[in-house]
């Protein structure tokens, strides 16, 4: 599913305005550790993380995620998105916890 | 280059997170212009930005020397920090000496160097304490 439906059917909010919304969704994968997300997130997952240093861009990119979902109302430092935007990556924001993302996503991913 | 072998070379800053990865996705960029398969690159650059991180937090920050030749790449990441007293005990999944600070931002889960080992088809780590560390990783192309 492209990061523009999931958004759409899932009511998440994209701080990165309209870069990399044709992005598909194949999977979700939660973890703040970042070394972990990189050698165990797979290509294609939408990545949640409470992060929101510049570095989850770096991270996004190696680990190839679709976007980057914020749970929990956090707001996204303002020059992580201007980087984000920049590679392209989607960065999204939900006052949902991520275990109500997964479900969620559970539901319109299966 | 005629001799076909590409040379790069990167400071990489101390204490600056912000710029932590810059080296790495140079690297990521310059192969994917040279057509390398996306699976090769995904490797070099996840090790690349490993030891970069670890350059930055541990090392004082130091130089990344990139050869990328036909049949592999070979990335030296040199520092002049603290250097590693027991690099058995470093390459152990969960050992850090991270500061907490670090930690919060999600790195220092004793993870780095594992990565490397994970992602390189050859891993050399040289150090001597009080003098610095130099690891080299080869990715085969």
């Amino acid at each position: 599913m492209k990061v523009a439906e999931f958004m759409q059917r899932t009511g998440l909010k994209a701080f990165t305005g309209d870069t990399g919304l044709e992005r598909e969704i194949t999977g979700i994968y939660v973890c703040d550790l970042l070394s972990w997300v990189m050698s165990h997130a797979s290509k294609g997952d939408a990545w949640i993380t409470v992060h929101t240093h510049l570095n989850i861009v770096a991270v996004a990119l190696l680990a190839e995620v679709s976007c980057i979902i914020v749970p929990e109302g956090i707001k996204a430092e303002e020059a992580t998105v201007k980087k984000a935007a920049e590679e392209g990556i989607v960065i999204l924001g939900s006052e949902m916890s991520a275990y109500h993302i997964c479900c969620k996503a559970y539901e319109l991913l299966r | 280059m005629s001799d076909g072998i590409i040379r790069l070379k990167f400071d990489i800053l101390p204490n600056d997170m912000s710029a932590a990865g810059e080296a790495s996705s140079g690297v990521k960029k310059v192969l994917n212009q040279l057509g390398v398969e996306p699976q090769k690159i995904k490797k070099a650059a996840i090790a690349m930005y490993e030891a970069e991180i670890n350059a930055v937090i541990h090392g004082g920050g130091g130089i990344a020397e990139v050869v990328i030749d036909k049949e592999y790449i070979e990335v030296k990441i040199r520092d002049e920090g603290p250097g590693i007293a027991d690099i058995e005990l470093a390459m152990q999944e969960g050992y850090s000496t991270a500061s907490d600070e670090i930690r919060e931002m999600g790195f220092g889960a004793g993870m780095g160097l594992p990565n490397m080992k994970r992602y390189s088809d050859k891993l050399v780590i040289e150090s001597e304490v009080g003098k610095g560390t130099t690891v080299t990783i080869v990715v085969n192309l």
